[in-house]
């Protein structure tokens, strides 16, 4: 089978900053890729060459077995891959079905007369958000009225209505407290039961654990490898993320000021 | 995508859904507010004042009320788009003009000069956007400076071509009688003539809101207003939809220019000034908020015959008009505060 994405051996400059190098992963049908890595990673600049919002400078980069170079993020949408951000995802005063639809809204009729097709949009809103096992009570009320989580599921529904084959999730728990975090990883598990690929980026292993197939750890723009769930505990995910040994000497630092 | 799991009833309702969601539902309604001081307005006046109910005299305010909701309602969906229009009063005075000068003094057909304004304010509209959204600067700096600018022009070529401050003889000019029908003529109800000015508020308004809330560019005008990044990222073109709403606001200008001169048949250059705030405030007083993403083109309708209504009622009351701008102060902090309340309902997040 072929992987729905593979970068191998990606990077990134910025004039003379290196933000990325040599970063090698796999995103497949069905399975969870966790990017994970503290702030400056560069997990950012891995999924927007991802979404297309940035190019990649060395390396190569697979989409569907095809080399490709994404010029936007609409070329990546076109090609099934669909973002989501954290901060980005919804208009909050607008309402549910119309946040759903933004940009892609069904329309009767033709020339000046073409119109939303409002009772459709309706449904199929409802009807897509309840396929996801989101249940909501109004369709119209605003997105602002919803918690954070819902928010992200809205985005995520959109995105797996609209055809996304890959899903890259930007921080979708950052924001939220432990039960939101639960919610939205159950959607990332109900996408990935679906058959999207997903790419969940986080800084938070006890959140890319439970739901991931494969974790790519970044540090300082470098790979600290791409391990399957099969090779790796969460003791060891979250030691090799906060810095491996570097932790140990902290700890053992930490213990020696606390006890006198 | 076939749906597989859940068979959902959209005709159902849901049992979360109490009987107080009615009373939610009417306050997400922008215009629910103006709706309810445009009542409290009109008792009012018809309490005080006799000649306010009568045929002449709602003539006379609706009248009042015509050519400043037509500006209010583009204004409305300008401001819904997160935008101001600065610029937009003085431009009733530089369409008129453009007509005006075109007709008098070049001595074309008045449609042909009606014309070459259109295509005026349609590129000064296209500018102001295509400024805004090129630079990123907030619409209401950069709107300032045509605002002052067309000021400028307006009394600088005025006084060039024609030696005054004004343009008259709009009554000779060739097609002043066909134009004159569409633009400014009056119909009968009763034995009180209304003016045209009317029907074109009213369908104005229709064709506003329809496209606000039933149309996919209506989304995109929300859109934009509320989160324009988020837009951006799923497809909306940004810049496209607000250069589209400042050529709105000037498409309103210039028929409300057209309205004027063929009424008058004589335009002032220094007309329109100070008028850009009267309709921003109908818009807030119709439910916009200022900082965009929320409101309606009923809702600034309704603003715009609050503003008649008042206005042209301390005259019929015989009161000193000094207090109309009491009255209007006090109105637009209650829409401000009233719209705030609103916002934070919709926006109020649970985390």
């Amino acid at each position: 089978m072929t992987a729905l994405i593979e970068v191998d051996g990606i990077g990134k400059n910025y004039g003379s900053v290196i933000a990325l190098r040599d970063v090698s992963t796999v995103v497949n049908a069905g399975e969870v890729t966790c990017v994970l890595g503290d702030n400056g990673a560069g997990k950012s600049t891995l999924i927007k060459i991802l979404a297309g919002v940035h190019q990649h400078d060395a390396g190569e980069f697979l989409v569907n077995g095809e080399q490709v170079r994404l010029g936007s993020p609409r070329e990546a949408l076109d090609r099934g891959i669909a973002t989501v951000y954290q901060d980005l995802a919804v208009v909050p005063l607008m309402s549910v079905w119309r946040n759903f639809f933004l940009g892609s809204e069904p329309t009767l009729g033709g020339g000046p007369l073409q119109r939303l097709d409002r009772r459709k949009a309706k449904e199929t809103a409802r009807t897509a958000l309840a396929d996801m096992g989101i249940d909501l009570r109004d369709v119209e009320q605003p997105v602002g009225t919803l918690s954070g989580g819902e928010r992200q599921c809205v985005a995520i529904a959109r995105a797996v209505h609209f055809g996304a084959k890959v899903l890259i999730l930007d921080e979708p728990t950052a924001a939220l407290g432990v039960k939101q975090s639960g919610v939205v990883l159950r959607y990332v598990a109900q996408a990935r039961d679906r058959g999207l690929g997903v790419v969940l980026i986080t800084h938070n292993p006890h959140h890319a654990f439970p739901v991931g197939n494969r974790f790519l750890i970044l540090k300082r723009g470098r790979s600290l490898g791409s391990s399957e769930k099969s090779e790796i505990t969460i003791e060891e995910l979250t030691r090799q993320m906060a810095g491996g040994a570097e932790l140990d000497a902290l700890e053992h630092e930490l213990r020696e000021v606390s006890s006198p | 995508m076939t749906s597989t799991t859940v068979d959902p009833e959209p005709a159902a309702v849901d049992e979360r859904l109490s009987s107080s969601s009615l009373l939610n539902r009417m306050v997400v309604r922008p215009e629910i507010g103006a709706l309810i001081g445009a009542l409290v307005v009109f008792v009012f006046f018809s309490l005080v004042a006799d000649k306010f109910l009568t045929l002449s005299g709602v003539s006379t305010w609706l009248d009042d009320s015509a050519t400043l909701g037509i500006m209010a309602v583009a204004v409305a969906l300008l401001m819904i788009g997160g935008e101001f229009d600065l610029s937009a009063g003085v431009m009733t005075a530089s369409t008129a003009l453009v007509t005006a000068i075109f007709a008098t003094q070049v001595g074309l057909n008045v449609w042909v000069a009606l014309l070459l304004s259109l295509v005026f304010a349609l590129g000064v509209g296209a500018l102001n956007g295509w400024l805004v959204v090129r630079t990123g600067l907030p619409s209401f700096i950069v709107t300032l400076g045509t605002f002052l600018a067309l000021q400028g022009l307006n009394l600088g070529v005025t006084r060039l071509i024609t030696d005054s401050v004004q343009v008259t003889g709009m009554r000779s000019a060739s097609g002043y009688e066909s134009a004159g029908f569409v633009f400014a003529s009056t119909f009968p109800i009763g034995d009180t003539p209304f003016q045209i000015s009317i029907v074109w508020w009213l369908g104005f308004t229709a064709v506003a809101a329809w496209v606000l809330t039933r149309t996919k560019f209506g989304n995109w005008i929300f859109a934009v207003g509320g989160a324009a990044p988020a837009a951006r990222a799923v497809g909306v073109p940004v810049a496209r939809t607000k250069i589209l709403l400042f050529m709105g606001t000037a498409l309103a200008a210039w028929l409300v220019g057209a309205i004027n001169i063929l009424r008058f048949t004589t335009v002032q250059a220094n007309q329109g000034i100070g008028l850009e705030f009267q309709f921003i405030i109908a818009a807030v007083i119709g439910g916009c908020l200022l900082t965009g993403g929320f409101g309606s083109a009923i809702g600034a309708a309704i603003g715009a015959l609050i503003f008649g209504m008042a206005r042209q009622g301390i005259v019929f009351a015989d009161w000193n008009s000094d207090w109309f701008m009491l009255f209007l102060g006090i109105m637009l902090l209650g829409a401000v505060l009233v719209n705030n309340t609103f916002r934070r309902r919709a926006e109020r997040v649970r985390r």
